[in-house]
């Protein structure tokens, strides 16, 4: 069954065509991803899924539902988690607080228990806590959780934005260039995270990345677009070998003569 | 006189300060005990000082109550308001109207005051929110203005010269009249105003404030109702100035539209930022250096105004975050 279809999307802004009748789908419980060179509309689709940007027309299912022109926190709510491509941490919290704000939309205390420290209201508090440092465990930054975000390495504050992404307690994971500004070690980590989070907590992950190595290495399933329009779809090894996508990275032969 | 209160001021203006986080203050006894001996402190200065220096401390615990209220909506959530005297203005009207010309109980109007408050934050906040912070500046700016012009031409607000006679409350039968009794009222409201200035902070609304002041798409990617949040930082920072605004109009017995001017609203602003925007320590030593200030330098005639208005700039340029240090290291 497919998580999130994505039915004849297109965007554009005014009269600049970025994303051109799009259609694929991603199976519930795989690890799918979205390649294509650079400005071929792969953030602007992420944030079509996400609610950030209204797509002039076509269909985004999930989970059964259509999620177009809905607000980005209702989409969160309704299980689609996402990171971002230059970190957007809660710089001057700390690190579980951060962590926190995936927890948000799964609570519901407002002012008047806040005041009060109401019975419900601490037990609230002490289920978010709780559950925000396992998505911290899970990453391997428990020890760190009393530390302001910002001080982090990059590296660990990359693992914050997971562990946020994940305290939303999310059915699909869209990550937008996780390696980037990752060095070798870290990006085996990641990959060995990635499938960690798929196999252990049943999330399905839909990512953007730019490192080869890394996409074929994980990926199931991979679609290709270039100038907003899909090119190809299928295995890594089906990538590896289609004439299209060669064409989209290195150019045609004939442009190389010219 | 004047040195006393001064003295007296400093010794009080951690006073209710549960956030302080910094280094000495780390253990729970410890800040508890600080704590503890401030408020004892404030509570005594009744008995040391003459009727001028509890008038002002009375104005410092006032404007207390202002300052944090405002706090949650500048310090918490990060909106720019140039008009909070709007909302002070709106629960002085309100407990002045109902009790000098309907002969409403004063404690009666407190609740009608809260929700008539709260309406005008809504009213405000509501449309407004989407706008960033410059341009929610300039219409809240347009907001207080708006709330005193239409105090200053209507009828039932007595126009230019404002309400008279409002009504002494009175606990069991005992009229709160002297400025002792008005000192504690004063007090007890500062209390309050921190408590819960303190207790919202640390809870999980208070964090998506931050969340949303630090930064609104990544906020709103986890998940959190960024016009929802912002709307209870107005409606709440409105309840304060509200119920601030009811006991003023008690204390004065006679409100004036003039009492509620652009320049009300740029001070209480001022105190805000001048302490620390979002520290709850930080936000109390602002507004008491707001009222002192001015006291302490009374000699200098008109020229304090000038001082003031200097000393806040080198305070600004060499602490742009306030005189209360930052949280965490």
């Amino acid at each position: 069954m497919s998580l999130l279809e994505v039915n004849n999307l297109a965007l554009s802004f005014a009269g600049l065509h970025v994303i051109k009748a799009l259609d694929f789908n991603v199976e519930e419980g795989s690890i799918a991803s979205l390649i294509g060179p650079n400005g071929a509309g792969k953030t602007s689709i992420f944030n079509c899924l996400t609610g950030f940007y209204k797509p002039t027309s076509g269909e985004i299912v999930f989970n059964g539902k259509s999620i177009v022109r809905r607000k980005p926190h209702k989409i969160t709510r309704r299980g689609m988690a996402r990171t971002f491509q230059n970190l957007r941490l809660f710089k001057s919290m700390t690190v579980l607080e951060n962590v926190m704000s995936g927890m948000h939309c799964r609570s519901s205390a407002g002012p008047i228990g806040a005041i009060f420290r109401t019975d419900f209201q601490q037990k609230e508090e002490a289920r978010i806590n709780e559950f925000c440092e396992t998505c911290l465990d899970f990453v391997g930054l428990l020890g760190e959780k009393d530390r302001v975000a910002s001080n982090l390495a990059y590296g660990d504050q990359r693992r914050v934005e997971w562990a946020r992404a994940l305290a939303t307690q999310p059915q699909l994971l869209l990550l937008d260039e996780p390696a980037a500004g990752l060095n070798h070690d870290e990006k085996q980590q990641l990959i060995e995270l990635i499938n960690r989070i798929r196999d252990e907590l049943k999330i399905t992950i839909f990512l953007i990345e730019h490192d080869m190595g890394l996409v074929m290495k994980v990926s199931e399933k991979i679609t290709v677009i270039d100038y907003g329009e899909k090119i190809a779809q299928g295995n890594a090894e089906e990538i590896q070998n289609n004439q299209k996508v060669i064409e989209a990275y290195l150019g045609k032969e004939e442009d190389e003569i010219v | 006189m004047v040195p006393s209160t001064n003295t007296t001021s400093t010794d009080t203006s951690g006073q209710e300060n549960p956030g302080g986080l910094s280094g000495w203050l780390q253990p729970q006894k410890n800040r508890m005990f600080i704590l503890m001996t401030l408020a004892a402190t404030a509570m005594f200065i009744p008995l040391v000082s003459n009727n001028y220096g509890l008038e002002v401390m009375t104005n410092v615990w006032f404007y207390v109550v202002l300052c944090l209220g405002l706090n949650i909506v500048v310090g918490y959530a990060g909106l720019l308001d140039l008009g909070y005297a709007a909302f002070f203005a709106v629960g002085a009207y309100t407990t002045g109207i109902l009790t000098s010309q309907f002969g409403v109980n004063f404690w009666l109007t407190i609740p009608v005051a809260v929700c008539v408050s709260a309406c005008a934050g809504f009213i405000i906040g509501g449309p407004t929110l989407r706008l960033r912070s410059d341009y929610l500046a300039i219409v809240t700016l347009g907001f207080g203005e708006i709330v005193r012009l239409i105090a200053r031409n209507l009828e039932i607000t007595g126009g230019a010269s404002g309400l008279i006679g409002i009504e002494r409350p009175s606990i069991f039968g005992f009229e709160l009249s002297q400025i002792v009794h008005f000192y504690y009222v004063f007090l007890f409201l500062a209390i309050l105003a921190c408590f819960v200035s303190y207790r919202l902070q640390h809870s999980r609304l208070g964090r998506a404030w931050q969340y949303v002041r630090e930064d609104e798409d990544a906020a709103e990617a986890m998940g959190i109702n960024r016009v929802a949040v912002k709307l209870y930082a107005y409606v709440i920072g409105a309840i304060f100035g509200g119920v601030a605004g009811c006991f003023f109009a008690a204390k004065m017995t006679a409100i004036s539209p003039e009492t509620f001017m652009f320049q009300q609203s740029v001070l209480i602003l001022l105190g805000v930022v001048l302490g620390g925007m979002g520290k709850i320590p930080g936000v109390i030593i602002g507004a008491f250096a707001l009222v002192l200030f001015p006291e302490v330098f009374r000699d200098l005639g008109s020229m304090r105004m000038l001082v003031f208005a200097i000393v806040m700039l080198i305070i600004m340029l060499y602490r742009p975050e306030g005189i209360w240090p930052a949280k965490k290291s």
